[in-house]
C-alpha cells in the first residue's frame, strides 16, 4: 500500500470557480509555466482558500487551459480553481487582480455551474489580432488572399521532437486584413488542434505563399476564445456559468 | 539626458530570443525611481544568468537598502545569454538593467557580487556591451565606477585591471558610506575627477582601490612587495562587519520573479559567520564573528516576507544552520504557526547530527518532504579530521538511518575530493560509507526505496583559509578518484542501484584555482580568454578549459609563472600572498598553526562552545560574538 501522510486529508473542494484573464505588456514574454508559478504565488497572496491536492507533496487545485504562446498578448486566458471556502467570486476577481503583477489582470471570475460540462468542451477556437509593424495594408491584403484561395499550405513547425511540417491552412477557419495608424492588422479565427497552428506558423504560411517578410517582429494578441459555431461565431466560454449566476446567489465568506 | 529606457529598442529583440521574460524586469517587489530625483544611480550585477542571480540575497539586500534612500536608487543587472548578446551588439543596445530599462553607462556605480570566481569573464562581456571601457585606467568621470564585492573580493586582483575598487565584507553599511563620497563629490562639481573621487572611496573603511597599490615581483615568480603610492590610503585594507543583525532584517520584501531560478523559495538568514573551524570554507572564515538574529527577529522576517511574496517555502539560510542556539524552539514554533497553510520550511545543508534529523521532521511538519542533506565533505575519519570536520563514520551512518527511519527516502551526501594530504583510500571509503548507509537504510525502513545520493566536487584552496598554502590536486587527480569512485559504487549493482553519484570533473576548478589564489598578472589571461569569446564559466555548455589553459600558458609565460604555479604548487610560510594587504581580521600567524594542525590531523573547537582560540578577528575588528538564547518565543500569528 502507498504510504500516506500523517494526519487529516485536507479539505474538500466545496467550489470551483472559472476565471478569464489577460497577459499584456511585457508579461507577453511570459511562458505558461511562468504564468502558472505567478499565479499560484498571487492566490497565495490574496489569500484565496485553495482546495489542495492530498499526498506527500500537496498541490492547489488549478487547471489552466491551452495557453497562449511565449510572447504572444492575450486578453482570455482561462483557468479553474477549486476552493475549499466557498467564496464571492467577485471579491475573488478583485483579490487576485490586486496581488498580480501590473501586466496580468483579472477580467472576470464566475462559479462554474455544475452539469454544464467543463470549460474545455467550451473552447475549441482563439480569435487572434496580430499587428504587423512595417506591413502596409496594401501587402499584407494580397498576401492573405492568396493563402486563403490555397487548401493547404506547408509550414516548417519547431516542436519538441524537432521540426516538422504542418499544414497552416486548414485551422484558420477565417481571416482579414485591416489598417491601423499605417500598420497592418491581421485578425483571424484559428480552430484549436494538434498540431497548434499559432500566428508564427500563419506568418510562416504567408512567407510562403508570397513572400510576406515583416521587418519588424509582429505582435500578436489573442482577443477571444471560444467555441465556434456554424454560424462562425465564436462563443463566450464562461456564457453559462454567467446566465446560472443570476439565478442561484449562494452565501459567500469573505476573503 | 541618461537614464530613459531602452525598452523600445529591447523588445523587437526579446521576441528573437529564447527565455525573454528574464530580460522584462516588472518582477513582484522590484521598483523603478524617477531618474532625476536620486543623486547617486547604482547599478547591481550578479554577473551570472538572472535565474542564477535573482535570488542572490547579498544583492536583493543592498537593491533595498539602497532604494530605502530618497538620494539613491538602484536597479540590478545580470549577464545577458549569448543569443541576446549578439542581437543587442548588432543593434546598438546596450547592457541595461532589467527594472527601468536603462543603460548601464549612464549609472554613477556598477557593484558587482562575485559569489564565485567564474564569473569574471561575465564582468568583461557586461563592460564591454555596456560601452564602458574594459581597463579602470581608460575610464574618465563620465563611467560608472565598477566595485567589486561578495566573497572573491577578498583576492581582487586577478580582476583589479578591471574593476576601481573592491569592497570587503557585509555591504550593508558600507554601500551607504560610498553613495554619501560619491554624492558629495558629485555636488561639488566633481573636483579633482576619477582619481579624487577614488582617492576619497579608499580613505572609506572597507574599501580597496588597486590602482593606488603597486605589486612588484621576485625572480622566482612569487611577489616580492605590495605598496601603496600614496599615503592617504590605508597600508592594510579590512573588511566590514555589521553588527546586530536584528535593525538590518533585508531583504523586507524580496523579490518574486516570474520566471523559472535556481531557488524556488524565500530565504531569511538565520545568522551570519561561523567557527566552526573547518579548514576549507572561506565563508566561514572570512565571516566572523557568528552573530545571531534572535528567534524574534527571523519569525517577524518570515511573517512579512511570506506576506510579501507568496512562497510557499522558506530555507532559514546562514553556514549551519543547525547551530542557531535557539534553532529547536524556532523550528517547533514556525511550524506551530504555519501548521496547515502548505507552507513549508527548510535547512539547507547540515552538518551530520542526529539532532538535524529531529529539526527536518519539525519544519516538513506542514508541507512537502523533500530530501535531506548532510555534508559530511570528507570520505574517511583522517580526512574529516584534516578538514576539522570530525564526525565518526558510525555516527554518520546512524544519523542517516534515523532519516530513512523517520520516513526520509532521499538523502543526499555532499562530500569534495582532493582535499590536503587525500589519498584514494579516502575518497574510496565514500562508497564503503553509501552502501552502509543503504543497508541499514532498508533495515531500519524496513523499505527497498530508500536512495542515497553523492555530491562530489574538487576542492579549491582559497585565500584567507589554513589551506591557501596547499597544493592543489590537479584534473587528473580528481578525475582519477571520481572515476574509482564510481566503479566502488557500481561494483555490488543491488546497493549501487540505490546510490546516485553526481560529481563534477576537475577542469573547472582548476581554473577556479587559479582565479582563486592568483594575482594580478592572471587579469591578461582572464581578458585573452574573454576576447577569444570565453563567457559564463560556471557553465560547462560554455566552459572551455583548452583556451582557458591555452591563454594561461602564452599569457603567463612572460612572467616565468604558470598554471600549475599558481595551482597545484605548495606555497611556502613567508612567501607574500597577493591578498596579505587584505585583512579579513584573520592572523596569518593562526592561519599557519592551523594548517599545520591539519597535516597533523589535530583538532580545533568551535570559540561559541570553548575557549578563544586567537583566529584574530574580534580584537582586529572590534566585533563579538552575537548568540542567545534570548528566551523570548513566537506567539501565534492570529491571522494565517
Amino acid at each position: 500500500m502507498a504510504r500516506q501522510p500523517e494526519g487529516p486529508p485536507p479539505p474538500p473542494t466545496v467550489q470551483k470557480l472559472r476565471i478569464r484573464y489577460a497577459k499584456r505588456g511585457r508579461l507577453r514574454f511570459a511562458s505558461h509555466r511562468d504564468l502558472a508559478r505567478t499565479l499560484e504565488r498571487a492566490l497565495r497572496r490574496a489569500q484565496v482558500p485553495m482546495a489542495f491536492s492530498a499526498g506527500f507533496s500537496p498541490h492547489p487545485k488549478i487547471s489552466y487551459l491551452g495557453a497562449a504562446p511565449t510572447g504572444s498578448a492575450s486578453e482570455a486566458e482561462y483557468l479553474e480553481i477549486g476552493l475549499s471556502v466557498r467564496c464571492d467570486p467577485e471579491a475573488v476577481r478583485a483579490a487576485l487582480d490586486a496581488a498580480l503583477p501590473e501586466d496580468l489582470a483579472v477580467v472576470e471570475c464566475v462559479e462554474a455551474l455544475e452539469g454544464t460540462g467543463s470549460l474545455a468542451d467550451r473552447i475549441d477556437t482563439s480569435v487572434w489580432r496580430v499587428e504587423l509593424p512595417g506591413v502596409a495594408l496594401a501587402e499584407l491584403e494580397p498576401a492573405l488572399a492568396e493563402f486563403l484561395s490555397r487548401d493547404v499550405v506547408t509550414v516548417a513547425k519547431r516542436t519538441k521532437n524537432g521540426l516538422r511540417d504542418i499544414d497552416a491552412r486548414a485551422s484558420v477557419t477565417s481571416a482579414f486584413a485591416v489598417e491601423e495608424a499605417g500598420c497592418a492588422i491581421l485578425h483571424m479565427v484559428v480552430r484549436q488542434g494538434t498540431p497548434a497552428v499559432r500566428p508564427d506558423d500563419v506568418l510562416a504560411a504567408l512567407t510562403a505563399v508570397a513572400d510576406l517578410r515583416p521587418p519588424l517582429p509582429p505582435r500578436a494578441v489573442r482577443a477571444a476564445q471560444g467555441r465556434l459555431d456554424d454560424t462562425g461565431t465564436v462563443a463566450d466560454p464562461l456564457g453559462p456559468d454567467r446566465a446560472a449566476r443570476t439565478r442561484c446567489q449562494g452565501e459567500h465568506a469573505t476573503i | 539626458m541618461t537614464g530613459e529606457t531602452l525598452y523600445p529598442r529591447l523588445e523587437p529583440l526579446l521576441a528573437q530570443i529564447q527565455k525573454p521574460i528574464q530580460y522584462v524586469g516588472g518582477e513582484l517587489n522590484s521598483q523603478v525611481k524617477p531618474w532625476d530625483g536620486a543623486a547617486v544611480h547604482w547599478a547591481l550585477m550578479y554577473p551570472d544568468a538572472y535565474e542564477v542571480g535573482l535570488p542572490n540575497q547579498g544583492l536583493m539586500i543592498l537593491y533595498e537598502v539602497l532604494n530605502e534612500r530618497p538620494d539613491a536608487l538602484a536597479e540590478r543587472t545580470y549577464a545577458v545569454w549569448p543569443d541576446l548578446a549578439a542581437l543587442m551588439r548588432e543593434n546598438g543596445v546596450p547592457q541595461f538593467t532589467v527594472d527601468g530599462h536603462r543603460a548601464v553607462k549612464d549609472f554613477d556605480l556598477l557593484g558587482v557580487s562575485f559569489a564565485t570566481e567564474l564569473g569574471y569573464t561575465n564582468l568583461l562581456e557586461a563592460l564591454d556591451l555596456a560601452g564602458v571601457p574594459l581597463h579602470a585606467v581608460d575610464r574618465d568621470e563620465t563611467h560608472p565606477v565598477v566595485v567589486a564585492g561578495g566573497h572573491a573580493a577578498f583576492n581582487p586582483e586577478p580582476v583589479s585591471d578591471f574593476v576601481d575598487a573592491a569592497v570587503l565584507g557585509d555591504g550593508e553599511q558600507v554601500v551607504g558610506d560610498i553613495t554619501d563620497v560619491v554624492k558629495a563629490w558629485k555636488a561639488q562639481g566633481r573636483p579633482g575627477g576619477r582619481v579624487e573621487l577614488l582617492a576619497r572611496l579608499a580613505r572609506v573603511d572597507g574599501v580597496y582601490v588597486p590602482s593606488f597599490y603597486a605589486v612588484s615581483y621576485a625572480a622566482d615568480g612569487a611577489i616580492a612587495a605590495v605598496t601603496r603610492t600614496r599615503d592617504d590610503v590605508p597600508v592594510k585594507v579590512g573588511k566590514r562587519t555589521v553588527m546586530d543583525l536584528d535593525e538590518w532584517p533585508y531583504p523586507k520584501t524580496p523579490i518574486v520573479p516570474l520566471a523559472e531560478s535556481v531557488h524556488e523559495r524565500m530565504s531569511v538568514e538565520i545568522f551570519r559567520g561561523c567557527t566552526r573551524g573547518c579548514r576549507f570554507c572561506q565563508a566561514g572564515m572570512i565571516t566572523r564573528p557568528v552573530r545571531e538574529r534572535t528567534i524574534t527577529g527571523i519569525g517577524s522576517m518570515v511573517e512579512q516576507g511570506l506576506k510579501a511574496t507568496g512562497y510557499e517555502e522558506v530555507g532559514l539560510l546562514s553556514l549551519s544552520s543547525a547551530d542557531h542556539s535557539e534553532i529547536g524552539q524556532l523550528a517547533k514554533e514556525l511550524a506551530d504557526r504555519y501548521e496547515g497553510t502548505n507552507t513549508s520550511l527548510s535547512l539547507p545543508s547540515t552538518r551530520v547530527d542526529a539532532f538535524n534529523v529531529t529539526l527536518a521532521n519539525e519544519l516538513s511538519r506542514n508541507g512537502r518532504r523533500s530530501g535531506l542533506t548532510f555534508a559530511p565533505e570528507g570520505g574517511s575519519e583522517r580526512i574529516r579530521r584534516v578538514i576539522n570536520k570530525t564526525v565518526s563514520k558510525e555516527d554518520l551512518v546512524r544519523t542517516v538511518t534515523t532519516a530513512y527511519a523517520n520516513g526520509w527516502r532521499q538523502v543526499k551526501l555532499y562530500f569534495m575530493c582532493g582535499l590536503p594530504t587525500e589519498t584514494d583510500e579516502d575518497v574510496l571509503e565514500i562508497a564503503e560509507l553509501a552502501v552502509e548507509v543503504i543497508r541499514a537504510g532498508r533495515e531500519a525502513s524496513g523499505q527497498k526505496d530508500v536512495r542515497c545520493t553523492v555530491s562530489i566536487g574538487g576542492f579549491v584552496p582559497k585565500p584567507h583559509t589554513p589551506f591557501q598554502w596547499a597544493g592543489q590536486a590537479s584534473a587528473d587527480t580528481i578525475d582519477h578518484r571520481l572515476r574509482i569512485l564510481r566503479q566502488a559504487i557500481n561494483a555490488d549493482r543491488r546497493i549501487g542501484k540505490s546510490i546516485g553519484l553526481r560529481y563534477h570533473d576537475g577542469k573547472p576548478g582548476v581554473i577556479e584555482g587559479l582565479l582563486s589564489r592568483g594575482d594580478r598578472r592572471v587579469g591578461r589571461v582572464i581578458e585573452r580568454v574573454w576576447r577569444e569569446g570565453g563567457k559564463f564559466d560556471g557553465w560547462s555548455e560554455h566552459f572551455s578549459f583548452d583556451r582557458w589553459t591555452t591563454a594561461a600558458a602564452e599569457e603567463l609565460a612572460p612572467f616565468g609563472v604558470d598554471l600549475d604555479w599558481f595551482t597545484t604548487r605548495e606555497r611556502t610560510e613567508h612567501e607574500i600572498l597577493p591578498w596579505d594587504h587584505l585583512d579579513s581580521g584573520l592572523d596569518k600567524e593562526f592561519l599557519w598553526d592551523d594548517w599545520q594542525e591539519a597535516l597533523n590531523e589535530e583538532e580545533v573547537a568551535d570559540c561559541r562552545w570553548t575557549p578563544c582560540y586567537d583566529c584574530g578577528v574580534c580584537p582586529t575588528m572590534g566585533t563579538e560574538i552575537q548568540i542567545g538564547p534570548t528566551g523570548r518565543s513566537l506567539i501565534p500569528l492570529t491571522v494565517v
